[in-house]
């Protein structure tokens, strides 16, 4: 077994009887965390976004830091492994004494670091879409929730007149969700749900759900597979004839590098909806899209949870020069009070609830694999983690406790 | 869609996914067989295979290309599967527990190296245009049966790799000696047989279809550090219920989980079909322990 | 090989210790770890002194983990007003299942994680030992069964939780689980019935039991031919290495608060035979020092080489089962074991 200095313990004990750790040090640094999954079966996603987050906080230091303090990122592995998750965020709160940690992926991981954030008074950026149904004080939600991804997705596919849904998905939960969702407001406006069929996680035969699909000739299929799955999806729907022009696939889990990996000609004529595309016109997407490629090559492509892990940093940094302090407590109450920010991913804002107020789009894949912006929000959403329509009388307390 | 349409699409399904479950299988069964061991990075030779077919069409392109990757999958994992063979199992060929955690700790290095030479997101592969077809059927009880051509030259393919390694088996010296070591490994050596030569000829020729059929895997599923983990544990289910080394059983057991599979899915969920997999499985050998076909008693050894 | 005296003696001293001389977050680990190594003494038992090589392991951690957690979620809900864990709300559930009912009340949670985990080892055994399959078939069956229960895990989301697991603890029985000071007891229970559990083991294969197990593992015809049926020998094994694994599973998710499917799956469930394999299979303190060895190396290395963690893990299984089959502890002691077990061929179905 290991053991530490003393002081260690000592110093642990003094701080806990003070309440909170110090924030910053004297020397002119502040520690955040950075939490991802480096290895596993979530680096795939996991790493890019860590770099996202990284050249965030690059590009801060680059113009003098925080409130004088230069930021150092403690950078920790998930290894895709929630307990991992929970034991590297109480590592990164109580041993490495940060003010906040960026990271997490899966909800299973989120879950896993909630009730440590809860109880180290921690506060957790989270930046990847998810089934809603949860708002804790210690977390900011800025990845859509199902009202700003998965309902756009519904009332596009309307407006362009598919009645037929087929819902095909992931065996977990955020599939599961979404299309529970998803079936109330497609019973609710009057449309047809002609099948829903799960594969595990990583499921590669997919034989069996298109003769479900030949048979209940749908008009559009929305697909929450996950990861290599939709490989296969793609790949044995072509084979069997029925290529995305044909039957429309609209996809929540593919962006921009999921495409450039699988291959544009696979996939090309299908729809995904997300809150960014790095197709979006703007100045300060073009700036951001320069500066990752000028970072990890020029090869490299960026996609929306990246984004949020970018912009999380950002708003972060602003919400803590204007609270004039690393607290997370007062961050967090400045950060949902800043007001829209220009971002990459357009005028964005924390709402009061601690979601972010985003724009939904609706792409379409070109054959150079990158999307093609077909529809967008009116105004950016305000979301909403309890859908009113599904779960009746739930809503998100404001959170004045911490 | 006719009901009936279904249901033979179904079995159609069923037997494909057993085309590619007994490829996956083959070399497994076949140095079970003789050396007693199994190789837990058989997956990775899958995964070799699948890597094997995108560089080979980077340097081939076009619509020739996946069958010019078919031999060069194939001899790139015979040749790593040898090395496999002289290195760690040959050294562990007595201790078949050791030899499977070992072969795991392969399985993970070449899974890593996989995924620092090509990224962890996987490779493209596509599948060539001459198989972008399909048969439909739109008259009759069949009418609204679709067969996809990939699926057919899968079973096309399958069968080659079974009826050449029976013929190899059966017709040749080397399958004379594969069949002596078989049965009676001393005697074998007494008379004169290279057992060791044997033993690394039969286990590179599984690792080699492994590689081959991996090439196949690719045209219906992804290419990735990891994907031959999702074909191994079917696989591993496919050795038990086939018996000791046979073809014959590996193919009846492939069928048996193909055909299992296929038809419980029609009622239940893909996640819940896995999970009566392997109730069957275990049921299956509650009646039959020494699986399907078993080509001789192990009762005294040990 | 039993470690000399005052050595057991300054282990015991420096465990019971331990929360008063590391930090709270060493702890914690060290914590989770002593629970990793429940189901460690559990493999030791049924691979190193019995021959069978489970590689479903994590199947039982992850019944023992559940039985406690799915308690600890019902804790503080009013459960005759209708209240249900959160995830049930957004898994489409309208009433709590009757599953759950069972896990109302704490005391009983615990003997759960006791008992289904070991009744089910001892069904599971039995089914498969009576056919006489052992070796590798039983090592393939048992990595097929951790496959089918992580999926099975998963996909039933509104019994377990799914993907996500269960997670979000506060007390049990009443007690605050949370706190600094309900770090420490957690830890010393961990600790002593990881003790417990070593010495209660070093009786056991001290007994008769002991011997007929050995025996089996060296030779299970020449046991029958003596007469001896040796199924309950294996079963009885492995119903105890199941019950250890699932009590280790209910101290693992009380130190890490969750528990989930992607802890009792495939990868898990071998990853808990490269502690007994690397710490010594032949050794009951081998498997503890491995399981100890292992994830501290784990914690240090993956965050800063993740990728080379991987490497590290492969190259341990390779090395240590290739040229060192006796593990850390084998390098201590005499080779007791050895000849007969490294040279045994192994028996399959006949």
């Amino acid at each position: 077994m290991k053991m530490k200095k003393l002081g260690l313990t000592a110093a642990l004990l003094a701080s806990t009887a003070l309440g909170l750790a110090a924030p910053a040090h004297a020397d002119g640094t502040v520690k955040v965390g950075v939490l991802q999954s480096l290895s596993g079966t979530m680096a795939i996603s996991e790493v890019p976004l860590e770099n996202a987050e990284l050249l965030a906080i690059d590009q801060i230091n680059a113009k003098g830091g925080v409130l004088g303090k230069k930021i150092v990122p403690v950078v920790e592995d998930g290894a895709s492994d929630p307990a991992i998750f929970a034991q590297k965020a109480t590592k990164l709160l109580q041993q490495d004494k940060v003010v906040t940690v960026f990271g997490g992926w899966t909800s299973a991981s989120r879950k896993a670091m909630l009730p440590v954030f809860q109880r180290l008074h921690g506060l957790l950026w989270y930046p990847v879409q998810f089934e809603g149904n949860e708002c804790s004080p210690n977390i900011m939600y800025s990845g859509a929730q199902p009202n700003q991804q998965a309902l756009p997705a519904l009332e596009w596919a309307e407006k362009q007149g598919y009645k037929k849904i087929f819902l095909v998905g992931s065996d977990y939960v955020y599939p599961r969700t979404a299309n529970l969702i998803l079936k109330k407001h497609i019973a609710h406006d009057g449309l047809t749900l002609s099948g829903e069929e799960y594969v595990p996680l990583g499921g590669t035969d997919f034989s069996s759900i298109i003769a479900e699909i030949q048979k209940a000739k749908p008009d559009i299929i929305i697909n929450t597979l996950n990861g290599d799955s939709n490989v296969s999806f793609f790949k044995q729907m072509a084979a069997a004839g029925m290529t995305p022009d044909k039957l429309p696939v609209m996809s929540f889990s593919i962006a921009e590098p999921e495409a450039k990996a699988m291959g544009p000609s696979l996939l090309a004529g299908s729809y995904t909806s997300w809150n960014y595309f790095q197709s979006l016109p703007g100045q300060t997407n073009a700036d951001f899209v320069a500066a990752y490629k000028a970072k990890y090559g020029a090869d490299s492509v960026v996609d929306d949870p990246m984004v949020h892990g970018y912009e999380d940093v950002m708003i972060w940094a602003d919400a803590a020069k204007k609270a004039g302090s690393f607290d997370p407590k007062k961050v967090r109450n400045e950060a949902v009070k800043l007001g829209f920010v220009d971002s990459p991913l357009g005028q964005v804002k924390f709402d009061a609830n601690q979601s972010m107020v985003q724009t939904g789009y609706i792409g379409e894949l070109q054959p150079d694999g990158q999307f093609k912006v077909i529809w967008s929000s009116p105004a950016p959403i305000k979301p909403v983690p309890y859908d009113p329509l599904t779960f009746p009388g739930k809503s998100c307390g404001l959170h004045s406790n911490f | 869609m006719h009901e009936s349409a279904f249901l033979i699409g179904q079995v159609f399904n069923g037997i494909s996914v057993a085309s590619l479950f007994v490829m996956a299988a083959l070399g497994l069964a076949l140095s079970f067989g003789l050396m007693r061991v199994i190789n837990m990075a058989h997956g990775e030779m899958l995964m070799l295979g699948g890597y094997l077919a995108y560089l080979t069409l980077l340097v081939v392109p076009g619509p020739l290309g996946i069958l010019v990757a078919m031999p060069v999958a194939f001899l790139g994992a015979a040749f790593l599967g040898g090395i496999l063979e002289l290195t760690v199992i040959h050294r562990l060929s007595t201790r078949p527990l050791d030899t499977l955690l070992a072969t795991w700790g392969v399985s993970l290095i070449l899974q890593q190296a996989a995924r620092n030479l090509f990224g962890a997101i996987g490779v493209q592969v596509v599948a060539p245009t001459w198989l972008d077809h399909t048969i439909s059927f739109s008259t009759g009880i069949l009418s609204g049966l679709t067969l996809p051509d990939t699926r057919l030259f899968i079973l096309l393919v399958a069968a080659l790799i079974l009826g050449g390694v029976a013929l190899l088996i059966n017709k040749t010296r080397l399958g004379l000696y594969v069949r002596a070591v078989n049965q009676d490994r001393p005697t074998a050596a007494a008379l004169g047989v290279n057992a060791r030569l044997v033993d690394l000829t039969v286990f590179a020729l599984g690792t080699g279809v492994a590689g081959l059929a991996g090439v196949i895997l690719a045209l219906l599923g992804p290419v990735t550090p990891t994907v031959g983990q999702s074909y191994i544990v079917p696989a591993f289910l496919v050795v038990i219920l086939g018996g000791l080394g046979s073809l014959v059983g590996t193919t009846i057991a492939s069928l048996m989980v193909g055909l299992f599979t296929a038809l419980i899915e029609i009622y239940v969920d893909v996640s819940v079909a896995q999970v009566l997999l392997l109730v069957f499985v275990i049921l299956f050998i509650q009646i039959r322990p020494q699986g399907v076909i078993a080509v001789r008693s192990r009762a005294l050894e040990g | 090989m039993k470690p000399a005296l005052p050595i057991t003696l300054l282990v015991l001293v420096l465990g019971a210790a331990a929360p008063w001389l590391i930090s709270a977050y060493e702890l914690s680990l060290l914590g989770r770890f002593l629970a990793f190594s429940l189901v460690a003494l559990g493999i030791m038992l049924t691979w190193g002194e019995g021959g069978i090589l489970s590689l479903g392991q994590g199947v039982f951690f992850g019944l023992g983990g559940y039985a406690l957690a799915m308690h600890l979620k019902l804790e503080g809900l009013d459960i005759a007003n209708g209240d249900m864990p959160d995830f049930m709300t957004w898994s489409g559930v309208s009433a709590l299942p009757t599953l759950w009912r069972f896990f109302v009340n704490p005391w009983l949670s615990l003997v759960y994680v006791v008992l289904v985990p070991g009744l089910f080892a001892a069904f599971f055994g039995w089914l498969v030992f009576r056919r006489r399959i052992g070796g590798v078939y039983f090592a393939l069956i048992t990595q097929a069964l951790a496959l089918a229960f992580a999926t099975l895990l998963v996909s039933q989301q509104a019994l377990t939780g799914g993907f996500n697991g269960l997670t979000n603890f506060s007390t049990f029985a009443g007690y605050d689980i949370t706190s600094q000071g309900a770090a420490r007891v957690i830890y010393l229970i961990t600790f002593m019935l990881v003790v417990a559990a070593y010495f209660a083991l070093r009786w056991l294969l001290a007994t008769r039991f002991g011997t007929m197990l050995r025996a089996t593992r060296d030779g299970e015809n020449r046991i029958r031919f003596l007469g001896h049926n040796p199924l309950p020998y294996k079963v009885v094994a492995f119903t105890i290495a199941g019950s250890l694994s699932g009590i280790g599973g209910a101290l693992f998710t009380l130190h890490a608060g969750v528990i989930s499917p992607a802890l009792v799956g495939v990868v898990p469930s071998i990853e808990m035979v490269v502690w007994v394999a690397v710490g010594g299979r032949g050794v009951l303190w081998g498997a503890i020092a491995g399981t100890l060895l292992v994830n501290f190396a784990k914690d240090e290395i993956s965050s800063a080489l993740p990728s080379l963690w991987l490497y590290a893990l492969g190259a341990l299984f390779v090395l240590v089962v290739s040229f060192l089959p006796g593990g850390i502890a084998g390098m201590f002691s005499n080779p007791r074991l050895p000849p007969r077990l490294l040279r045994r061929r192994q028996e399959v179905v006949e």
